[in-house]
């Protein structure tokens, strides 16, 4: 049962993607939900195992390692896991407006979104070094393929800069593993660990490695690709790149660091991936607050959020582990919702310009909600997902007496109040004059297209993870990295 | 010096070679081959770096190296599409002369 739901999760949408691209357009819909429809219930099981054994465990097709692959699945896993049914699932509604499955364009669409879903839960499966570089090529390739979907020049222009880049980063982690095989004699992630020690290779290969995914994730100073990509996207894509896509390259550096290296991690290094994280959420933050269009601020905002997911690495411990978990996950729920409100209110006023934007809450009531909705976890108001993370993070941080992070993670949520009030001001303004935008017209149509409830329910959901947060906070606490201690 | 040793200062030459034009070029279709060749580079320390096992031949890196092309190969197929795309739509081949794209 439980190796049926692990194999479905994989198979199911890559079986569909590959009858996306060859069926009759008029069938692409049928498989399209057959492949994203059932993730959500598969693991349902899946959770249950976890819950009730701490880590699941797969031989792929009966090979154990070191020969074969196998997957594991323990609570960090599948709450990412989680995460990605359900941004496939919720984003995939709401793109099913803009490319709808049985048109031209959308037979593309739908195959690369598929692709991407399968590829980025078979990264979360894996444990093996050389599988999970083949499952983030995958990755990389699907993401970058819809971001160039709609052929914008400016879009175009950023996947070049992105796919050169996350080359070069995948050559890094390749060599990386190249040392690692050569010292332990396995890829599997565990095994190595435990076979290889403090030394100069291992640590080598450990930092090309995290250099290589550091690229990948945009984190701080190497986010110079980010903003252009995800701000350029369309809609569902930015949604998909910043709450999922940038999440499994560090989801990867965790790892590394908490599981691979965990008895021989260099110390010296934790500080250092704790000072890009500051770095990104101060540098981030005051970029977002300078942009003069909207979805730029919510991309630069992406820079300064992940910044928060490398703080783990300086407040290391069950807290901080805890903290920067649910991070990610509220993170990718009310950023998913925030870049689909701001599509919709691109495709309706014809520009995010912010100057452009005054009294446009008036056609688009909805889509405001959902901004403001999403920015109070974002900023990490109560009651919300971004609170509790937060909150637990400061505690991390008070515990250990690391000042510095406490400042740096209460000046990360000032800042994200200011560049978050700002497009809300402006979307809420009543210019003085008689405006077009302000004529008494009725709400527009598109302001309440069923897509933009998609986007209420993934900021509702960030928000409920405010409300709700014990259970899943003990499934991670029962999923502690070795060397953590409760 | 050992057999090891020459193949894995060749492949930090080529490494080097690669990484040199990749930071001096400026056409796309050069930094394209320029990352071919580091990831050249990098199988053969794939390769040397696992070597013989207690004399005995360990075909998994091969394996991983063969693999290791195949995507090599997909992923500059992709990108020279990508780059063919963005000659077409922009005429420029470089991402030097980046226009500022606020709309």
């Amino acid at each position: 049962m439980i190796a049926e739901a692990l194999a479905g999760l994989v198979f199911l949408p890559l079986l569909a993607a590959c009858a996306v691209a060859v069926v009759p357009k008029r069938a692409v819909g049928v498989f399209v939900w057959s492949g994203l429809l059932p993730l959500p219930a598969l693991l349902l099981p899946l959770t249950e195992a976890v819950w009730r054994e701490g880590l699941v465990r797969l031989a792929v097709a009966g090979f154990a390692s070191p020969l074969g692959i196998e997957w594991r699945v323990d609570a960090l896993a599948l709450v990412v896991l989680w995460l990605n049914a359900l941004i496939a699932v919720f984003v995939g509604l709401y793109a099913a407006r803009d490319y709808p499955p049985g048109s031209a364009r959308g037979g593309r669409f739908w195959a690369l979104w598929l692709l991407l879903t399968s590829a980025m839960n078979a990264l979360l499966l894996s444990a093996d070094l050389f599988n999970l570089f083949v499952t983030l090529e995958l990755v990389t390739l699907a993401a970058i393929g819809l971001l160039v979907i709609d052929g914008k020049p400016a879009a175009l222009r950023a996947a070049m800069r992105y796919l050169l880049l996350a080359l070069l980063g995948s050559l890094f982690y390749l060599l990386g593993v190249a040392l690692i095989y050569g010292q332990a004699g396995t890829l599997d992630l565990y095994q190595a660990g435990e076979r290889l020690g403090p030394g100069l290779l291992p640590v080598t290969a450990l930092v090309l490695m995290t250099m290589g995914l550091l690229v990948k994730s945009a984190i701080f100073p190497l986010h110079g690709w980010l903003p252009a990509a995800h701000g350029n996207a369309p809609g569902p894509v930015s949604a998909v790149l910043s709450a999922m896509v940038v999440k499994v390259s560090v989801y990867l550096i965790w790892r590394l660091w908490l599981w691979l290296a965990a008895d021989w991690q260099p110390a010296w290094a934790l500080p250092l991936l704790g000072l890009l994280g500051a770095g990104a959420i101060l540098y981030g933050s005051v970029l977002a607050f300078l942009q003069v269009r909207l979805k730029m601020m919510v991309a630069y905002s992406t820079v300064a959020q992940l910044g928060y997911l490398m703080l783990l690495f300086p407040l290391l411990g069950p807290l901080g582990y805890s903290a920067a978990s649910y991070h990610l996950l509220s993170h990718g729920l009310a950023k998913a919702a925030m870049f689909l409100a701001v599509s919709n209110i691109l495709a309706v006023m014809g520009t995010d310009r912010l100057d452009r934007l005054a009294g446009a809450d008036r056609r688009l009531p909805l889509d405001t909600l959902t901004l403001a909705l999403a920015g109070v976890s974002i900023l990490g108001l109560p009651p919300s997902g971004g609170f509790v993370s937060k909150w637990l993070m400061l505690q991390a941080a008070w515990a250990i007496d690391g000042w510095l992070w406490l400042a740096v993670i209460l000046a990360g949520g000032l800042l994200a109040a200011a560049y978050l009030f700002r497009p809300l001001a402006v979307l809420c303004a009543r210019p003085a004059t008689a405006q077009a935008a302000d004529d008494g017209s009725p709400p527009s149509a598109t302001g309440l297209h069923w897509s933009g409830v998609v986007a209420l329910l993934l900021a509702l959901g960030a928000l409920a993870a405010g409300l709700a947060p014990a259970p899943v906070l003990a499934l991670l606490e029962r999923g502690l990295p070795p060397g953590i201690l409760p | 010096m050992s057999h090891a040793e020459v193949w894995v200062i060749a492949a930090a030459a080529v490494f080097g070679i690669g990484l040199y034009s990749l930071l001096i070029a400026s056409h796309l279709l050069r930094q394209l081959i320029a990352i071919k060749v580091m990831g050249s580079a990098i199988f053969l320390v794939l390769v040397v770096a696992a070597g013989p096992i207690d004399g005995a031949l360990d075909g998994l890196p091969k394996a991983l190296v063969l693999t290791g092309i195949v995507i090599a190969i997909s992923a500059i197929a992709f990108a020279l599409a990508l780059l063919v795309r963005l000659a077409e739509v922009t005429g420029s081949t470089s991402l030097e002369d980046e226009a500022d794209d606020d709309r």
